[in-house]
C-alpha cells in the first residue's frame, strides 16, 4: 500500500466521518429499531425507552461527563445486564432512571427516559415519588448498609406499601408476611419484629428485595445485588431473581462487572465504556461473538475453568478521565486495534444483527479494507 | 432490662457515696469553721455552737453521722441560718433551678436539633454558614459575658424585656436564651456533621428510592440515626448547664439553688454544703442513667442487658 493510497483511503474516512457526525445524533442507535424476540422475552410491551442520556456531575474540579449519551430499550420481563468497569456510568445510568443523581451537583443534561411512555426526566420530584418505588424499584449493593438499623424490618418493609397505597395496617402487615415467604425467609410474623442487625449479609439482601417488590413494580433496577455477597450466597439470590421474574414478569436491569452473574440471568447485555454503551446484544451474541475489543478485552479477563495453566490476559491501562473525555473512541488508548480516526472521531453504531449492535471504527468496511492493506 | 436497672442502681449509690464522701473530705480540709467571721464569737457560746451542731465530735464520728443524714435525707438546720433546714432550702430553690434547667436544656435541643438539620440539608449553602458562623459564636462566647450583653441591651437600652428576677414567663426568656446559646450551638455543630454522614448512607438513598417523602426521610430515618452523638453529649451537657445556672442565677438575680450553693461553701456552712452537693450528684447521676436508657430506646443495637452467661 502505497503513501497515495493511504491519504486517499484517509480523506474518505473523514467525509464519511463528518457525514455520520451531521445525520446521527449522538447516542441514537440503529438496534432500536432492530430487535429480535429471545426466548425468554415474549412481549413487545416497551416497559423503558432510554435515549441519549447524559449526566453529568459538577465537582471543585470541573464537570464530570460520568454518562455521555446511552440509549437503550428495556421489554417486559426482560434482563438487560449493564457492565462495565468502576467509574464508566453504570450506577449512575441506573440512579438517573431512578431519579436519584444527587442533587445539586447532578444534572441530568440531554436525553429522555421513558418509562411506559411517560417522561421522567422532566417529571417534578413529588411526580416522581409516585412511580418511586412503586413503578420502579431499586436494589443496592450493600445490604449490610441498605437497611435502616433503627427501625423494624416490618416497617420498613410496610412504609412504602403505607405510603403510596391506601392499605390499612393489617393489610400491610399481611402483605409483609406475603413478601417475605417469596424471598424464603422463615417464621416472617416474628422476623418483622426484628431489626437488621438480627439478620444476616444474605437474609438482609431477601429482605431489601422483599421492599424492592412489596409495591408489585413493573421495573427493578439492581445495582450489583450480589456484589457484597459470598458465593453460594450469589447463586441463591441469583435464582431468586429468576423465580421472581417467571412469577410476576417483572422486568430487571442489571448493573453488575461480574459476567458470571450476567452470564446467569440476563437476556441482554449492555457494555458500557467511559459514560457510553459501546456494545449491546443478546447475551449469545456477546459471548460468543463479540465484536468489541473492549468486550472482547473483559471476556478474556475472566478466569475460565477449560482454560487450565493459561494466563489470564487484563486489559492494559485505565480508563480515560470523563474531566475531559477523548473526542473519538474512549478506548483508543487501551485498544490493540486503534486506529488513527478512532483517536478523532467517535464511531457510529452499527447493526451486526438484528439484537447486536456495536459503536466500533473496525466494523467500518473502509476499516476493514485497510487492515487487510496493510 | 431489668436486671441492668438494678444494677444500673447499685452503681449509682455507689457513685452518690464517693462524691459525698470526697465532699466531706474536702469540706474539713478547707481552714476555717462557720463561725469564723469578722467578729470574734466568745468562747464559750462557740463550744455550745459547736456542741450542738455536733462539731466537737472527731471526725469519723462526724462522718458516720453525716452519712445517716443522707441516707435519711434529713441534714438539719442551715448553720448561717438556723431558723431554716436545708430540706427546706433545696425545696424553695431546687424547682426553680430545674425549671430553669430544663427550659434551657429544651429551648437548646429543639433549637440546636432544627438548625443542625437545616445546615446539613442546605450543606455548604448560605444557611449552613450562617448557622456555623452562629455555632462557632456561641460555643466561643461565655454565657456570663452573653447575659450581660442581653441585659443591657435588650432590658437597659431598648426596655423590651425585664433585667431580673424570676416572676413571669417574661422574665425566663433572657437567662434562658443566655444559658441555652452555648449548648444550642454545640447541638447544633454535631446533629449537621452526623446528619452530613448519615444522609450519605445507603439506606437513605433507600427511603428516597422508595418514593417516601422528604419529611418522613428526614425525621424516621436520618434524624433517629443522627441523633445518637447529641444523646451521647446530652448528659455531660446537663451537669454544664446546672453549674452555669450558678453564675446565671446570680446575675440575673433568680432565687435559685446555686446562690445556697456558691454561699455555702463561703460560709462553709456545713449542712447547706452537704445537702445541696450531694441532691445534686443524685440528680446528675439520675440524669445520666436516663440518657443511657434513652440510647437504648433510640438504637436496639444497643442493648442494654448482657445476655445470660456473658456477666
Amino acid at each position: 500500500m502505497n503513501k497515495h493510497q493511504l491519504d486517499h483511503a484517509k480523506e474518505q474516512i473523514k467525509e464519511r466521518m463528518d457525514e455520520v457526525d451531521k445525520s446521527l445524533p449522538v447516542g441514537t442507535s440503529v438496534m432500536q429499531k432492530n430487535r429480535k424476540k429471545t426466548k425468554k422475552v415474549r412481549s413487545d410491551i416497551k416497559v423503558l425507552q432510554v435515549n441519549n442520556l447524559q449526566v453529568s456531575f459538577r465537582t471543585y474540579g470541573g464537570e464530570v461527563e460520568a454518562v455521555r449519551g446511552v440509549s437503550f430499550n428495556l421489554h417486559q420481563g426482560e434482563t438487560l445486564a449493564i457492565v462495565g468497569e468502576s467509574g464508566c456510568g453504570k450506577s449512575v445510568t441506573s440512579n438517573a432512571i431512578m431519579g436519584l443523581i444527587p442533587q445539586p451537583a447532578g444534572i441530568i443534561k440531554n436525553g429522555s427516559v421513558l418509562f411506559k411512555g411517560k417522561e421522567l426526566t422532566s417529571m417534578s420530584k413529588s411526580q416522581l415519588r409516585k412511580i418511586q418505588g412503586v413503578d420502579i424499584s431499586m436494589i443496592f449493593q450493600d445490604p449490610m448498609t441498605a437497611l435502616n438499623p433503627t427501625l423494624t424490618i416490618g416497617e420498613q418493609l410496610t412504609e412504602g406499601l403505607r405510603t403510596h397505597k391506601r392499605v390499612s395496617k393489617q393489610e400491610a402487615k399481611q402483605k409483609a408476611i406475603e413478601m417475605l415467604e417469596l424471598v424464603g425467609i422463615p417464621n416472617p410474623t416474628e422476623r418483622l419484629k426484628q431489626f437488621p442487625h438480627q439478620f444476616s449479609g444474605g437474609m438482609r439482601q431477601r429482605i431489601v428485595i422483599a421492599i424492592a417488590l412489596i409495591c408489585e413494580p413493573e421495573l427493578l433496577i439492581a445495582d450489583e445485588p450480589t456484589t457484597a455477597l459470598d458465593v453460594t450466597i450469589q447463586a441463591q439470590i441469583l435464582e431468586l431473581f429468576e423465580e421472581i421474574q417467571q412469577k410476576t414478569n417483572i422486568s430487571i436491569i442489571l448493573i453488575t462487572h461480574d459476567l458470571g452473574v450476567v452470564a446467569k440471568i440476563a437476556d441482554r447485555i449492555a457494555v458500557m465504556y467511559a459514560g457510553k454503551i459501546v456494545e449491546i446484544g443478546d447475551k449469545r451474541a456477546i459471548f460468543y461473538t463479540p465484536e468489541h475489543p473492549y468486550t472482547k478485552g473483559l471476556l478474556n479477563s475472566v478466569p475460565r475453568l477449560d482454560l487450565v495453566g493459561e494466563e489470564l490476559q487484563p486489559i492494559e491501562g485505565t480508563p480515560p478521565d470523563l474531566f475531559s473525555p477523548p473526542k473519538g473512541c474512549p478506548f483508543t488508548a487501551r485498544c490493540p486495534y486503534a486506529m488513527e480516526v478512532c483517536e478523532h472521531v467517535y464511531p457510529f453504531t452499527k447493526a451486526i444483527s438484528e439484537s447486536h449492535a456495536v459503536d466500533c471504527w473496525l466494523q467500518d468496511e473502509r476499516a476493514k479494507a485497510l487492515q487487510e492493506l496493510s | 432490662m431489668g436486671k441492668y436497672i438494678v444494677k444500673r442502681f447499685i452503681m449509682m449509690i455507689a457513685t452518690i457515696l464517693i462524691i459525698a464522701s470526697l465532699t466531706f473530705v474536702l469540706m474539713h480540709l478547707i481552714p476555717g469553721s462557720p463561725f469564723d467571721g469578722e467578729r470574734t464569737t466568745n468562747p464559750t457560746i462557740q463550744a455550745n455552737l459547736e456542741k450542738f451542731y455536733k462539731l466537737d465530735q472527731p471526725l469519723h464520728i462526724q462522718y458516720l453521722s453525716y452519712l445517716k443524714s443522707i441516707v435519711t435525707f434529713d441534714f438539719g438546720p442551715s448553720i448561717k441560718k438556723p431558723n431554716e433546714s436545708v430540706n427546706e432550702l433545696l425545696a424553695r430553690g431546687f424547682p426553680i433551678s430545674f425549671e430553669l434547667g430544663m427550659a434551657t436544656i429544651l429551648v437548646a435541643l429543639l433549637s440546636g436539633i432544627i438548625l443542625g438539620t437545616i445546615a446539613s440539608l442546605r450543606h455548604n449553602g448560605l444557611v449552613d454558614y450562617f448557622a456555623m458562623t452562629f455555632a462557632v459564636v456561641g460555643i466561643s462566647v461565655p454565657n456570663f459575658v452573653l447575659a450581660t450583653l442581653l441585659i443591657q441591651q435588650l432590658a437597659v437600652k431598648w426596655d423590651l424585656l425585664p433585667a431580673a428576677t424570676w416572676s413571669s414567663p417574661l422574665h425566663m426568656i433572657l437567662p434562658i436564651i443566655a444559658l441555652a446559646t452555648g449548648p444550642t450551638a454545640i447541638i447544633a455543630r454535631l446533629t449537621r456533621s452526623s446528619m452530613l454522614e448519615v444522609l450519605t448512607q445507603d439506606y437513605i438513598k433507600m427511603a428516597r428510592a422508595k418514593g417516601l417523602s422528604p419529611a418522613r426521610i428526614i425525621v424516621r430515618h436520618a434524624l433517629r440515626n443522627a441523633l445518637m452523638p447529641v444523646v451521647t453529649i446530652l448528659g455531660t451537657m446537663l451537669a454544664g448547664i446546672l453549674t452555669g445556672t450558678f453564675v446565671i442565677e446570680r446575675i440575673f438575680a433568680i432565687p435559685g439553688m446555686g446562690k445556697y450553693f456558691v454561699e455555702s461553701i463561703n460560709n462553709r456552712d456545713y449542712p447547706v454544703i452537704m445537702g445541696t452537693t450531694v441532691f445534686y450528684s443524685a440528680f446528675l447521676v439520675f440524669m445520666l442513667f436516663i440518657v443511657d436508657i434513652a440510647y437504648g430506646l433510640l438504637d436496639p443495637r444497643i442493648k442494654l442487658h448482657r445476655k445470660e452467661g456473658d456477666a
